[in-house]
């Protein structure tokens, strides 16, 4: 095991690195001279224009300079946000619960809808339930989901004022930050009514950005499903004289979920690709929402650190996921 | 395989003769029964024609702006007229011409997306499978990299760089597909060239160049072709994204998603300028995932669940 795990996280090191070389990268692609991009003017002082290139260690060679780039990632400096001039880690990190609240609540959505539809579609194959979760979750796996944004909102926003049309809060409430997921510190600050509040916000873009993992994992359960069902051991627990729910829910969707799991932990990058795509349509405060007006108002190292900070984050899900694997399943962690 | 197709045989004259089925005629016997297969090749026809002849088909120019219809709700809805059948944007333009045209634009966009990560996706594969050893590992190593970005962060990045528009969209959303190419293509390749018939072809003196491209390749097609049809629908959603977010195409050109991108003003006075650019979106991503999951059932059985 230990071997499996060391194997597993040296094989992410070359990656981790690439990113950060990428990260690196993109500040040197960007068009325009970097001091008048900090700047914000033009034709600066030639004099002070190097002195300013010395200041942000753009003089040096590109090699002690992406050494040291790397020596900053590695003690958490990212750079400084040339819009508000703070810290580009600490921006993330304010801005990152609320992307992960989002995220959390439209994956569990996407289980809780997509984990059974995709079972009752696999024992109930070929009937019309079956058709109409695999026509509804291409549908889904099809859908731009921004347009599916709007289109809840012009539904349950504006024609039923069911919810609101954007935002975390309602602005009657004010609530302290303290762990930074609405529903929990709305829980914490005891206004009544707040909680509430908090949860119908999250309701649409929860939904939005659930959808391609929805579609996904009700397919994924439904195939891995049939295959489960099709083996002997579950023949041999029917001629035993085991309930067909008993077998379906303790023998076969038991094995059926490793394959559902994996696929779980690989949603994580649609996610950070979709929350870019939700948080714009619903002007949900999240780091999606962040990125996309960082390269409009050209803050170049808040992108940089952002694009790397997701990287690196959706590199580490990927790796617990593999490990779990290896954890769950002896053949893959004995593999060469 | 063969017994499913027996009856097929018996009943279609030009395989009567005992004549080998051509593998295109083979999957198609085997996509024909497939509803949703052909449903999406309908409508995928339909696209097509609509791209093709849009000049004809569209009843107005798609920038051409009627100063005194502004707004104007589709033909269903009371105030419209069978002039707009699909109403008008906020600066009067027909958006059913607009739909049209973005039609063409949105075939353009799979075709050269899928085109260019088709090629280095080939390319890469190719040199990994063939060399092994260094630029193996280099070049895997590097597609790790790119695969280890959300491939719309990935796109977004590029776009910030190259800068906003059409072409530098497309060429940053074909960036982010070759690495998926490059590891099919390097896959197939592999499992080929433990096969007998590349050994004979090496022995009877074939170069690495007609080894690669005129022995091996034609034989790695298959799940190549599945890919392109998947991704082809992926490349329109990501470029109408791109569009959305204010970084793909832009304003006036009629491309589905940059129609959208202002879209939320206008939710409450004319939600058809919304809901009907996105429609198109859908029907025809959809209807070229319909198609790719027919081909990838006809073309490799084993993968079918």
């Amino acid at each position: 095991m230990l071997r499996f795990l060391l194997t597993r996280v040296s094989l992410v090191i070359p990656t981790f690195l690439g990113i950060v070389f990428l990260a690196f990268l993109l500040i040197h692609l960007v068009p325009g001279d970097p001091v008048e991009v900090r700047m914000g003017e033009r034709g600066v002082d030639p004099v002070r224009h190097a002195q300013l290139l010395h200041e942000m260690g753009l003089d040096r060679p590109y090699y002690e300079q992406f050494a040291s780039y790397v020596g900053g990632v590695l003690h958490g400096n990212l750079g400084i946000s040339l819009i508000t001039h703070r810290p580009v880690l600490s921006e993330f990190l304010d801005l990152f619960p609320a992307t992960l609240e989002l995220a959390i609540f439209a994956v569990l959505l996407a289980i809780v809808v997509g984990l059974p539809a995709g079972m009752l579609a696999a024992v109930k194959r070929g009937s019309p339930f079956d058709h109409l979760v695999m026509g509804a979750s291409l549908t889904g796996y099809s859908m731009p989901i921004f347009w599916w944004g709007l289109l809840l909102i012009l539904t349950f926003s504006v024609n039923l004022h069911w919810t609101p049309v954007s935002g975390r809060l309602s602005l009657d409430y004010f609530v302290d930050t303290v762990t930074g997921f609405m529903t929990i510190d709305t829980l914490l600050s005891d206004q009544d009514g707040s909680f509430v509040s908090a949860l119908s916000h999250l309701i649409l873009p929860s939904i939005v950005l659930g959808t391609i993992p929805l579609a996904v994992i009700a397919r994924m359960t439904r195939s891995s499903m049939l295959e489960v069902l099709s083996e002997d051991y579950i023949r041999t627990a029917r001629a035993k004289g085991l309930s067909g729910w008993r077998i379906i829910g303790l023998h076969a969707l038991r094995n059926a979920l490793i394959p559902v799991v994996t696929v779980i932990g690989l949603q994580v990058g649609t996610l950070m690709g979709g929350a870019i795509l939700t948080e714009t349509t619903f002007s949900w405060p999240g780091v999606g929402k962040w990125l996309v007006e960082s390269i409009g108002r050209r803050d170049y190292p808040a992108l940089q650190g952002g694009v790397l900070l997701i990287a690196c984050l959706v590199m580490a899900v990927n790796l617990s996921v593999d490990l779990l694997y290896g954890l769950l399943n002896p053949r893959i962690r004995h593999q060469r | 395989m063969a017994e499913e197709l027996a009856p097929k045989l018996a009943t279609d004259p030009g395989l009567a003769a005992g004549a080998p089925i051509s593998p295109w005629r083979e999957v198609w016997l085997a996509m024909r029964d497939n509803r949703g297969a052909m449903a999406g090749l309908v409508i995928i026809a339909l696209v097509v024609f609509c791209a093709v002849f849009a000049d004809f088909v569209a009843p107005h120019s798609p920038v051409e702006q009627f100063r005194d219809h502004f707004l104007t709700p589709p033909v269903w809805q009371a105030g419209g007229s069978w002039r707009f059948p699909f109403g008008t944007d906020d600066v009067g333009r027909c958006i059913l011409s607009r739909i049209i045209y973005g039609a063409r634009l949105s075939l353009i966009i799979g075709t050269i997306v899928v085109t260019l990560s088709l090629a280095l996706g080939i390319g890469f594969g190719l040199i990994s499978g063939f060399f092994r050893g260094l630029p193996d590992i280099a070049i895997m190593r590097f597609m790790d990299i790119v695969l280890a970005m959300p491939s719309l962060l990935l796109a977004i990045v590029i776009v910030a760089i190259l800068g906003p528009g059409l072409v530098n969209a497309m060429i940053a959303i074909a960036i982010t597909y070759v690495p998926h190419y490059a590891r099919l293509a390097r896959a197939s390749v592999l499992t080929e060239l433990s096969k007998d018939y590349v050994t004979a072809s090496r022995v009877s003196g074939a170069g690495t160049l007609r080894l690669m491209f005129v022995t091996v390749l034609p034989n790695c097609v298959a799940p190549l072709i599945v890919q392109a049809t998947l991704s082809f629908s992926t490349a329109i959603l990501d470029a109408a994204a791109l569009g959305f977010l204010g970084l793909g195409a832009q304003a006036p050109t009629p491309e589905w998603g940059t129609m959208l991108a202002d879209a939320l003003k206008f939710l409450e006075s004319a939600p058809w300028v919304v809901t009907l650019p996105g429609l198109a979106i859908l029907v025809t991503v959809l209807a070229f995932n319909l198609m790719g999951d027919g081909l990838r059932d006809a073309l490799d059985p084993k993968l079918k669940h």
